[in-house]
């Protein structure tokens, strides 16, 4: 791979240990795609998770001396203030979460805290270069915006975000994001959850390649929210971080072909009875729940919102949590608007800057959860609590019957 | 050099010079499914499930899970000394590299042949991360 004498002094440690390191891991990721040189990104957003080893990154980068050149938003990781009032968490674990946020302060990220930057805190524009780790951002800014990243880890982001670039490869290229399959979806799209299973169902047979979606009963234009759930879940089920929507997402509108050849037959037909199965194998059925946890990726204003809306000023059952888990923005949004206050009285709690993949959610655990999102599931039952997944409306019904029939 | 030790050229991913036994899977890894304390590999159904890769030359298929659990099965390992000590690999990607990188692990590719048609487990390898070169020694019979 070539690089230009000054990246050769960076990466000789000419420009100090941390950004040597930094450099390092984009010379190795550049020369394991042959890329052919690393070209600049205008931004970034970090995948920070409060996990020992990434936070262990960032204080090496720091600790050697880099700052950020393109400043990076940032994941959520935990509320320490908030929670660890409310629960109980380890010394370790607290101790872990203050460290994290020092070293992302110090190299100079911008701790949004947000696992959403695409909806405001970090928007690109079409065809802007950039490295953008969390794996429902990281579709949600190349579909849907048609900015070009990589399916980026925290680390390579934090690395491109110290350095300013990151390598030439896969998705910066136009001829890597155009489609390997045709799915035609007949089935009925209702609210954000039915994408999320959409994309699930997807994603499984996606593996990597690159899906286009054909729509026949689409009654109106998908909402960012939709958009947002059906990247997530075809990115966690699957390693998805592009998609296209034909007449709809930027990439399927302005190129001759969507498609890397010939417009392909259909791999997949998905319609109601592919949803509802998929639904079914996903999750547990029924029982008493202990928690309902909504937040995965972070809600927006507008589902909080809704949320009020179907809770008809009905309280949640004593002994389950509601959790709604947000971005800072909203969150503040719901304060000055009343609805903070009056989901309180229901008995609905929302807090933001709070990822559902942190140790302050461990009092829940031996209990039964529910969510409305399959990603949310899935790294909850990795630390060991099952979760029930269903739709929003189901998910309030149950709230205040203590219990999923 | 010994009696029946080949050479073949690789290409550095992570440089560094490392030696050990080998151990070979044939299947992705994901890192985070190894014991921390003893470098045992612990995922179910893995056909490396009990053994350790700790101070081995890991001859591996590809990487696989999300990135902050990939990364972060690195560390641990890293932090109680049981990395191996140089990972061969058939299949790179991206979150497998970056993860190497962040502890230093030494890494390599493309073989000039399968490496898992001429490495067995329990050979010695002697991988050269910094000229290229892998360097097997076949377990004695």
């Amino acid at each position: 791979m070539y690089l230009t004498d000054e990246e050769k002094r960076t990466l000789d440690g000419n420009s100090g240990p941390g950004n040597q390191k930094a450099m390092e891991l984009l010379y190795a990721l550049g020369k394991a795609f042959d890329a052919e040189r690393l070209i600049p990104v205008s931004r970034a957003h970090v995948a920070l998770s409060g996990q020992e080893g990434d936070t262990y990154w960032c204080g090496l980068l720091v600790d050697g001396g880099a700052r950020c050149k393109v400043v990076p938003t940032t994941n959520p990781a935990w509320d320490v203030e908030g929670l660890s009032r409310r629960f109980d968490v380890t010394d370790d674990e607290l101790e872990l979460a203050v460290r994290t946020v020092d070293v992302y302060r110090r190299i100079g990220a911008e701790l949004t805290f947000c696992c959403t930057p695409g909806l405001g805190t970090n928007v690109p524009l079409f065809g802007e270069h950039v490295a953008f780790s969390e794996s429902s951002a990281t579709p949600y800014v190349n579909s849907v915006l048609g900015a070009r990243s990589n399916r980026e880890s925290s680390v390579s982001a934090l690395a491109s975000a110290v350095i300013g670039k990151t390598p030439l490869y896969g998705l910066h290229l136009e001829e890597n994001r155009k489609g390997d399959f045709l799915v035609v979806v007949e089935a009925s799209m209702n609210e954000p959850y039915d994408w999320g299973i959409l994309g699930w169902y997807i994603g499984r047979f996606a593996g990597s390649r690159v899906p286009v979606l054909r729509f026949r009963n689409l009654d109106r234009r998908p909402s960012v929210e939709d958009l947002l759930y059906l990247g997530a879940e075809l990115n966690t089920s699957g390693a998805v971080p592009v998609y296209h929507i034909e007449g709809l997402t930027p990439e399927a509108l302005s190129w001759p072909s969507v498609f890397k050849g010939k417009t392909p037959e259909a791999e997949l037909i998905v319609g109601d009875r592919e949803l509802k199965e998929q639904e079914e194998t996903l999750s547990e059925n029924k029982g008493p729940i202990n928690l309902v946890m909504l937040g995965c990726p972070q809600y927006t204003y507008s589902q909080i919102r809704r949320v009020e809306e179907l809770f008809k000023g009905r309280r949640v059952k004593d002994g389950v949590g509601f959790w709604i888990l947000t971005s800072f923005d909203a969150l503040e949004l719901a304060s000055r608007s009343g609805e903070k206050e009056r989901l309180q009285e229901s008995g609905v709690e929302l807090v933001a800057d709070t990822c559902i993949d942190e140790p302050c959610w461990k009092s829940f655990e031996g209990g039964l959860g529910m969510t409305d999102s399959p990603k949310c599931a899935y790294y909850r039952e990795r630390r060991g609590q099952p979760f029930v997944i269903r739709r929003l409306s189901e998910c309030v019904e149950a709230a205040v019957r203590g219990e999923v029939c | 050099m010994e009696k029946g030790t080949k050479t073949f050229s690789c290409r550095p991913i992570v440089s560094g010079k490392a030696s050990g036994e080998a151990i070979v899977s044939e299947e992705p890894m994901c890192f985070y499914l190894c014991d921390p304390k003893t470098g045992e590999v612990i995922e179910k159904n893995h056909p490396l499930r009990g053994r350790s890769i700790a101070g081995k030359v890991l001859v591996l298929k590809s990487g696989k899970g999300s990135s902050v659990v990939q990364v972060d099965g690195f560390y641990q390992l890293w932090a109680k000394g049981n990395l191996p000590a140089a990972i061969i690999v058939k299949d790179t990607e991206p979150v497998l590299v970056s993860s190497a990188v962040v502890v230093s692990t030494v890494m390599v590719d493309r073989m000039e042949e399968d490496p898992f048609e001429v490495i067995s487990d329990g050979d010695w390898v002697e991988v050269d991360a910094e000229s290229g070169i892998v360097e097997v020694r076949p377990k004695e019979l």
